[in-house]
């Protein structure tokens, strides 16, 4: 057994079935699930709360992404929102007093051509208009950053510039999650795995419990905090969501013996490398166009992206994919993540994370619990479902996972 | 590998196929014409199971046809009806 494990066997773990009644009930023990019960109890004291998973511990997504912190999106909402979370990750292993085997590695987002440099140019202006560091850098200055890269992308993709953000970082995704879900346990919180919720409880219009397999628990507010499956969760309370479920594939290589230190992203090929603690290269690109529920790698998946990264950096074509995975994301109609009440009342949901909700688990719980204890979270306001209705979309074209 | 039929060309690879969306369909239940209007523009239904879906066969013949698929399993059902 590890030091780690030890660490997870005196925590105050719950045996036996649920409360039959808690003040608010967490469907998902996700990053979002768990950090947004993590700040309930640590910030607003609010402990009589329960996070139910039909799996394990952080077995959704939250296990199943590329790790990559940054703030570097193309709309100044997103940015200020990013910006937030990532320096409450740069503060997370002060605050919980658990490594999340945070580094920061700077990110470098390449353009092909001048319509992409003039992209990265404008998110460069618009980042720093934000309070995110981010510059445009020349092929000169990306090359001493990354010394492995091609410049002339195979002859077919040449740099012409990238953006540099230098506050992008990766942290060990299961440690996050374990972070927060050993803080909310010994704050108070009640966590039930393998506990699935089947229904929810319905007085008129009002959200007022959840039906699980093990008996029914009544709750002042229920939060939804369901990766790829959420539309089942929102169908059962009435709402309408604009999601659509995707794949998303990523792999890794065998261990690389020398440092890679950025994570590098390309705006024309769609795809992101970056080194992992122990040297393996991790590459993702966008996810699959059609919208599936199937958790399955594709052989043409992982031929299209090594030949993508290959371009770039040749000496990946020595390596060999060792290990690939598939989550399931809830894809928002806008790109842009859907947080706060939902019209029903008693019923808020956390979702629309698509490809890039790691990056955002401390601000979307913190500004979630903010909202269920104060009625108030001014950041994620913008976020809220009613901004479709209200002709307000959030349209953002700034993730490598879509473009 | 998954072999999709196309109604011309028979039974292809399924990279030469692009996705073209499922059929909209707003629920009966929203009446008013402006949520309608939001509804058909934004949301989704998202079905985990078997949906009715428009493919375009990019790098075949280059037409559109209509699909039956398991969203579950990416199994291509017959058209039976």
């Amino acid at each position: 057994m590890n030091e780690f494990v030890e660490t997870l066997l005196d925590l105050p773990w719950q045996v036996g079935d649920p409360k039959p009644a808690y003040d608010v009930v967490i469907i998902g023990a996700g990053g979002h699930g768990l950090a947004t019960a993590y700040y309930l109890a640590t910030r607003h004291g609010i402990t009589n709360v329960c996070v139910l998973d039909s799996n394990f511990i952080g077995s959704g997504n939250s296990g199943r992404n590329t790790t990559i912190i940054r703030s570097n999106y193309g709309i100044p909402e997103s940015v200020a929102f990013y910006q937030h979370s990532l320096e409450m990750y740069q503060r997370l292993e002060d605050e919980t007093g658990c490594w999340i085997m945070h580094s920061q590695k700077g990110q470098i987002w390449l353009a092909h051509s001048v319509s992409t440099a003039r992209t990265e140019q404008t998110r460069a202006l618009m980042n720093q208009a934000m309070g995110a560091k981010t510059d445009y850098i020349g092929p000169k200055e990306i090359k001493d950053l990354c010394p492995q890269i091609d410049l002339s992308g195979g002859g077919r993709y040449p740099v012409h510039g990238a953006s540099y953000h230098h506050e992008g970082a990766t942290a060990r995704h299961d440690r996050v999650v374990w972070a927060y879900a050993q803080g909310a346990l010994r704050a108070g919180v009640h966590v039930h795995q393998h506990t699935p919720v089947t229904g929810l409880l319905m007085d008129g219009d009002r959200v007022t419990g959840v039906q699980t397999s093990k008996g029914n628990i009544s709750a002042g507010t229920v939060i939804s905090a369901v990766g790829g499956n959420v539309t089942t969760v929102a169908n059962w309370a009435g709402v309408r969501l604009p999601i659509r479920t995707h794949a998303l594939q990523a792999f890794v290589t065998n261990a690389h013996a020398q440092e890679f230190a950025p994570i590098v992203s390309s705006n024309d090929l769609v795809f992101y490398v970056s080194q992992t603690p122990r040297g393996q290269m991790l590459i993702g690109a966008e996810y699959d166009r059609f919208a599936s529920y199937r958790q399955a790698t594709s052989f043409a998946y992982l031929q299209a992206c090594s030949k993508k990264s290959i371009t770039m950096f040749p000496f990946l074509s020595k390596l060999r994919i060792m290990r690939s995975w598939t989550g399931i994301c809830d894809v928002s109609t806008d790109f842009s993540p859907i947080m706060g009440d939902t019209g029903v009342p008693g019923f808020m949901i956390s979702t629309g994370w698509g490809t890039w909700g790691f990056k955002a688990i401390p601000a979307g719980g913190e500004q979630l619990a903010q909202l269920v204890a104060t009625g108030s979270a001014p950041l994620i306001e913008p976020f809220g479902l009613d901004r479709f209705a209200k002709e307000a979309a959030m349209a953002d074209p700034s993730s490598a996972g879509t473009r | 590998m998954l072999w999709v039929e196309c109604p011309n060309c028979g039974s292809r690879p399924f990279e030469e196929y692009r996705y073209g969306n499922v059929f909209p369909v707003t629920p009966d239940t929203i009446t008013d014409a402006d949520a309608r209007n939001v509804d058909y523009a934004w949301m989704q239904d998202n079905i985990a199971g078997v949906t009715l879906e428009r493919w375009f066969h990019e790098s075949g013949c280059r037409r559109w046809f209509t699909a039956k698929r398991d969203t579950t399993s990416d199994e291509f059902l017959p058209l039976d009806d």
